[in-house]
């Protein structure tokens, strides 16, 4: 071992674990590369996810978490690599994967019901030309169950606060009936009470074997929430069970030792998650 | 050359009762009846199709495609003329205006991708530039020895008055297609107005549904060109959809309305511009448009200014109502004397004036009587104003209390949240507090 | 004074002069315009103008300046007020509120115009639109006998006199006067514009790329605004009875839009398109006026509002494809001059690479595309490569030190990638080979890194040949 610090150099598991692309991971990407006008902001991504777990991807403002999980969804082309659900490329198995984007992507004004906006996880399954039918509306409606806004299923989505416009848009997925789920800030400014329905449904996904993946902004409750997390700065920090990978070490290699207390913080909840005395 | 003092005291023959029935009624004789109905029909397939591009967000392009139509009117003509061909029919002439309007579509999109210049500008680039090709090659027209040009200008303005039977015929039919098309895709493009990036991530080919509705909103714009003129077109295609939007809040209510809306203005401006001489079909159709506009913007329930209006004041009165009732109460707790309206009313920051009406208004409905000068509670009143307290103090409890888990709330001021809190809140309110160990204030 | 100059200096003198001033002045505005990406306000005013001039014009009974000037510049700020109450009280977007605005208040102008004309009154809706430059013309005096005074030069209205000539004994037409008066207010227009540009130019400056923060400074961004509206709309109605709306709405975006792909600069903005402007008048009048005859239509022209428009569309067209920083044309020739650069490398480095394992046949690994060709006929021209006796090519000496530093290059990024990014050895060589090209000084990542004479696939780095 040379004096460098052993995040900058790559772990005994990394390098033993090959990529070998198992059919049934639902997701894996490889040697990914993504640049904005020639800039690279996505460095050699190597990931392959795990089945029925929570993945919480957690980096920096800039890390490409965003572009990481649009990349994957094919909304932005990569430089190099290629990414892979349960071994097929993501055209093949799209109504297999669920997608909920950033909540300041849509223009809330516009005149839809809650409702509606969950039916439209259904469209893809409906095919063109044809009408919303009873049997799709009553998926919809179920799926706004599950997230406790069947109560405003015909209100306009401009009068929903932004929890509730979060979990419309969560109802959205679920109608959909993906088996993996990318999920892009789901838990941003959204109310405790939208925060704690949310993390219930991600536990029932889990507990269906699905496979979520969150971009999640606040690593201090990545322990309590996920079992998985992928520490993303540009590169691939870590990835692995929260457990494992939210050392200190790591922590401060993606987040440019900027938050040593944060970072303390989180390892020391980590820790007593595994039932160690800090 | 005589000014008259006025617009109106010029001598108009106006219709008689029987021919503005009759021509309301499609009786008035095959053509105006064609004319009519197929103008009515363009008015419902532009609200459809207007209808998606306001949701799109792309109204203004309309413009730039009306704009973009007219060299493509002049060089069809120019090259039947050369050919020897009749230049003025009408099958060459929309073929023209199509093709160069969709050449100005295709020039907004490359100059917004592949320059630094803003769709804005783009915009206003070909609109300007491709109607200066047009204008050019109508002069150059104007100086060619080719019969039958008159017909030319009128595309510019629209004349309903000029359009013959067939060419009425052919408009409805485009109309109708454009409809039946818009019909059998709502679904997919409100999901592509709505969120894009979902429609994609969906499978959606978005780029070709985005292609259909700009080819809809092509057709309906060439349709229309006869009829109300390439410079007025795109407020057919644009004011209905945005009157509609007064009145609701779901798509498809939105596209049925708006298409009616359309017809309505259509209709009625292709009668008027019928029956009455020198009113160009065009501009009455865009003014009974802006008429059913103005209405929808002041009178709907939903959004309307009116409406909004009132809510308003509604809101405004009843915090002040509040405002007052709480006073009074934490003023009974500590002083014996009743206090005047006036002095009421600059402890809760308002007006003298206004704090007289508060009175009045809480005198009449029984919260307060006067005691000689000064106020005092009822019994109801002071019911009503404990409760507003209760609930100032617990939200105030629940702000400090709970700030740190619900940050995207702390900008709601007690101040103004306790107003609106309904029983059900009050209770969640409640049971959060006294879950939290504080116990609620009495 | 020859006929043909007389007729220049009366007819085509003053028509080009009126056109070039429109378009500068609209050029200088619309600047603002376009930098604020609020390029169709100035579509939405000039169309909104319509109804005051209609009004202006039946109040006045004639052409008067004042009441046509006075209305336009009443439904400009009718325009602007609506559309802005439609944004923001009445929640409609953006565009569509300007939609709705100018439709509306344009459909009115035309209504009127029609009922106008219903009377005999002298306006139609065409002169509004493409200008009647025809109109705009200068009778200085006729006879160079008499001497030129100022009221010959400022008198609004041309003089007409009626004598018989001499030879035929036929009446001819005799017109005197002044400049025209559209000349005139085109003048008072620019004036003002270019005042205001001057005095406010900083602040101007600030308020269009960050309203915010102006007034935030205390500069009242509002007031700026509205001043450049009223300014748009004088210009909308100076203009639209000589060269019509038409060329004012190009001339307030286009030549602004050429600046604006030509330049990152406030101060070569405005001047480039003024210049823009200025060639886009000059030229285009020459078109209109002049080109026709040139072609063998004698005794015909163009509309001449038009071929200004065109032009300013040509001289946009040229300036995207050719301006220097964000030319399209220069992008692809950058791009593939690149590509070129990339394949010399990837050639070069083949054949280091090919020496080095003792396979002189590397090359055959390159993808057989046409730009590996080029790069080795380019090699090979240099003089850096030349062709192997057994088939294939080789590295002459000029080539080898090239390739070594490339070689080196790409060895030296594979091992920053693996030391510093915390990347596989086994998929650094792809990355490498991308930034490997994107850099000429591999010695700036040295200090970051120990020094080291293999790289993370055990094969050696290259000395440096240069130290």
């Amino acid at each position: 071992m040379t004096t460098l610090p052993t995040h900058r150099r790559p772990s005994e598991r990394d390098l033993s674990a090959r990529p070998e692309h198992s059919p049934d991971s639902p997701l894996s990407v490889h040697a990914l590369t993504v640049a904005y006008r020639r800039k690279p902001v996505l460095w050699d991504i190597e990931y392959e996810a795990p089945i029925g777990r929570l993945v919480a991807i957690v980096g920096p403002n800039g890390a490409g978490k965003t572009t990481l999980i649009r990349t994957c969804l094919g909304l932005i082309r990569p430089a190099a690599g290629r990414v892979e659900f349960w071994g097929q490329p993501y055209r093949r198995v799209r109504t297999r994967v669920g997608y909920v984007p950033q909540r300041e992507s849509v223009d809330w004004d516009f005149p839809v019901s809650a409702l509606d906006v969950a039916a439209m996880g259904r469209y893809a399954k409906i095919g063109w030309c044809r009408p919303v039918t009873r049997s799709h509306k009553a998926a919809a409606m179920h799926a706004l169950g599950r997230v406790g806004m069947d109560r405003f299923a015909t209100r306009q989505i401009s009068q929903l606060s932004g929890g509730q416009q979060q979990r419309v848009f969560l109802a959205r997925a679920l109608a959909q009936e993906a088996d993996m789920y990318f999920m892009d800030e789901p838990l941003a400014g959204v109310d405790a009470a939208t925060e704690r329905a949310i993390i219930e449904i991600l536990r029932e996904l889990r507990g269906e074997g699905k496979t979520v993946i969150v971009v999640h902004h606040d690593i201090q409750t990545v322990p309590e929430y996920f079992d998985d997390a992928l520490l993303l700065n540009m590169r691939v920090v870590a990835a692995g069970p929260v457990s494992e990978v939210f050392t200190k070490q790591n922590l401060q290699a993606t987040y440019g030792g900027r938050l040593t207390l944060l970072a303390d913080a989180a390892e020391a909840l980590a820790r007593a998650g595994r039932g160690e005395i800090p | 050359m005589s000014t008259p003092a006025s617009i109106t005291d010029a001598g108009i023959d106006w219709p008689t009762l029987g021919e503005l029935a009759h021509t309301l009624t499609f009786t008035a004789g095959f053509n105006a009846a064609v004319v009519v109905a197929s103008a009515s029909l363009l008015g419902v397939a532009a609200g459809i199709v207007g209808a998606f591009a306001l949701l799109r967000k792309r109204a203004l392009m309309g413009d730039a495609l009306a704009h973009a139509t007219l060299p493509g009117i002049a060089a069809a003509f120019i090259t039947a003329a050369l050919l020897g061909g009749q230049g003025r029919r009408l099958e060459v002439l929309l073929l023209g205006a199509a093709v160069s309007g969709v050449l100005g579509v295709l020039c907004v999109q490359l100059i917004v991708r592949h320059t630094r210049l803003r769709e804005d500008a783009a915009i206003g680039i070909v609109l300007s530039c491709f109607f200066g090709l047009g204008v050019v090659l109508l002069s150059a027209i104007q100086s060619m020895s080719v019969g039958d040009q008159g017909g030319l200008a009128s595309f510019i303005y629209g004349q309903t008055a000029a359009m013959l039977p067939r060419d009425a015929v052919l408009t409805g039919v485009v109309a109708l297609l454009a409809l039946i098309a818009a019909a059998l895709l709502i679904k997919e493009f409100t999901l592509v107005c709505f969120n894009d990036e979902f429609a994609s991530v969906q499978g959606w080919p978005v780029a070709r549904i985005d292609v259909l509705m700009m080819a809809l909103v092509v057709v309906v714009t060439v349709a229309g060109l006869q009829a109300v003129g390439l410079l007025l077109i795109v407020a057919l295609l644009i004011i209905p959809p945005a009157a509609a939007r007064f009145w609701t809040d779901r798509v498809r209510t939105l596209v049925i309305l708006s298409a009616i809306l359309g017809g309505l203005s259509a209709y009625m401006g292709a009668t008027a511009s019928a029956l009455l001489p020198r009113l160009p079909a065009g501009a009455v159709i865009v003014l009974t448009a802006g008429v059913v506009f103005a209405f929808s913007m002041l009178a709907a329930p939903a959004r309307g200014l009116v409406a909004v209006g009132v809510r308003r004041v509604r809101l405004s009165a009843r915090i002040s109502r509040d405002h007052a009732l709480r006073e009074l109460v934490v003023r009974e707790k500590t002083e014996a004397s009743a206090i005047t309206p006036a002095a009421l009313a600059s402890e809760i920051g308002l007006s003298p004036p206004a704090g007289r009406w508060l009175a009045y208004r809480l005198t009449r409905v029984g919260l307060v009587e006067r005691e000689g000068v000064g106020l005092s509670l009822t019994d109801r009143g002071r019911t009503l104003g404990r409760r507003i307290d209760r609930n100032h103090g617990l939200w105030q409890r629940y702000l400090i209390d709970q700030a740190d888990v619900a940050p995207s709330h702390v900008d709601l001021s007690a101040d103004l949240v306790e107003h609106v809190l309904s029983p059900e809140m009050v209770e969640r309110l409640e049971a959060k507090l006294t879950h939290a160990g504080g116990g609620a204030p009495a | 004074m020859s006929d043909a100059t007389y007729a220049f200096v009366s007819l085509d003198l003053p028509a080009a002069l009126a056109g070039v001033l429109a378009a500068l002045t609209c050029a200088l505005l619309g600047n603002f315009l376009v930098l604020r990406r609020q390029a169709l306000m100035g579509d939405a005013i000039s169309h909104a103008v319509l109804p005051g001039i209609v009004v202006g014009f039946l109040i006045a009974g004639s052409r008067a300046t004042w009441p046509i000037f006075l209305g336009a510049a009443g439904s400009a700020l009718v325009a602007v007020m609506l559309i802005e109450a439609l944004r923001r009280v009445a929640r409609v977007e953006a565009g569509a509120a300007m939609g709705v605005g100018f439709s509306i208040l344009f459909a009115l102008g035309v209504l009127l115009i029609e009922q106008a004309s219903a009377r005999g009154v002298d306006l139609d809706a065409g002169c509004v639109l493409y200008g009647q430059l025809e109109y705009v013309n200068w009778y200085p005096v006729h006879d160079w006998g008499r001497f030129w005074t100022l009221e010959h030069i400022t008198t609004g209205y041309q003089t007409a006199t009626t004598t018989i000539s001499p030879d035929t004994g036929l009446p001819i037409l005799i017109k005197e006067g002044g400049l025209p008066r559209q000349l005139w207010m085109l003048a008072a227009v620019a004036i003002a514009a270019f005042t205001f540009v001057g005095v406010f130019y900083k602040e101007l400056r600030l308020t269009t790329f960050d309203p915010a923060l102006a007034t935030a400074l205390g500069f009242r961004a509002g007031l700026m605004h509205a001043m450049l509206m009223v300014l748009v709309a004088s210009a909308t109605v100076a203009a639209f009875e000589a060269v019509g709306s038409i060329l004012v709405i190009a001339m307030l975006i286009v030549p602004a839009a050429a600046a604006r792909v030509c330049t990152d600069r406030y101060a070569v903005q405005l001047l480039a398109s003024l210049a823009f402007a200025l060639a886009a008048g000059v030229l285009g009048y020459i078109a209109g006026a002049f080109a026709p005859a040139w072609v063998g239509f004698e005794g015909r022209a163009l509309n001449v509002a038009g071929t200004m428009t065109l032009v300013a569309a040509v001289l946009l067209t040229g300036a995207i494809f050719l301006a220097p920083a964000h030319g399209v044309l220069w992008r692809g020739v950058r791009r593939r001059r690149l590509a070129l650069s990339v394949a010399v490398e990837d050639v070069l480095a083949a054949l280091y690479r090919g020496d080095e394992s003792g396979d002189p046949s590397r090359v055959a690994d390159l993808p057989a595309s046409a730009l590996t060709l080029k790069a080795l006929s380019v090699l090979n021209a240099r003089g850096e490569i030349g062709r192997a006796p057994g088939g294939g090519w080789r590295l002459h000496e000029p080539g080898r030190r090239r390739a070594a530093s490339i070689v080196r290059r790409h060895r030296l990024w594979e091992s920053w990638l693996v030391d510093e990014m915390g990347l596989r050895p086994d998929h650094v060589h792809e990355t490498a080979e991308r930034l490997e090209h994107l850099t000429s000084d591999a010695g700036a990542l040295e200090p970051d890194l120990p020094p080291r004479a293999l790289d993370p696939h055990q094969r050696p780095i290259p000395p440096d040949d240069d130290a």
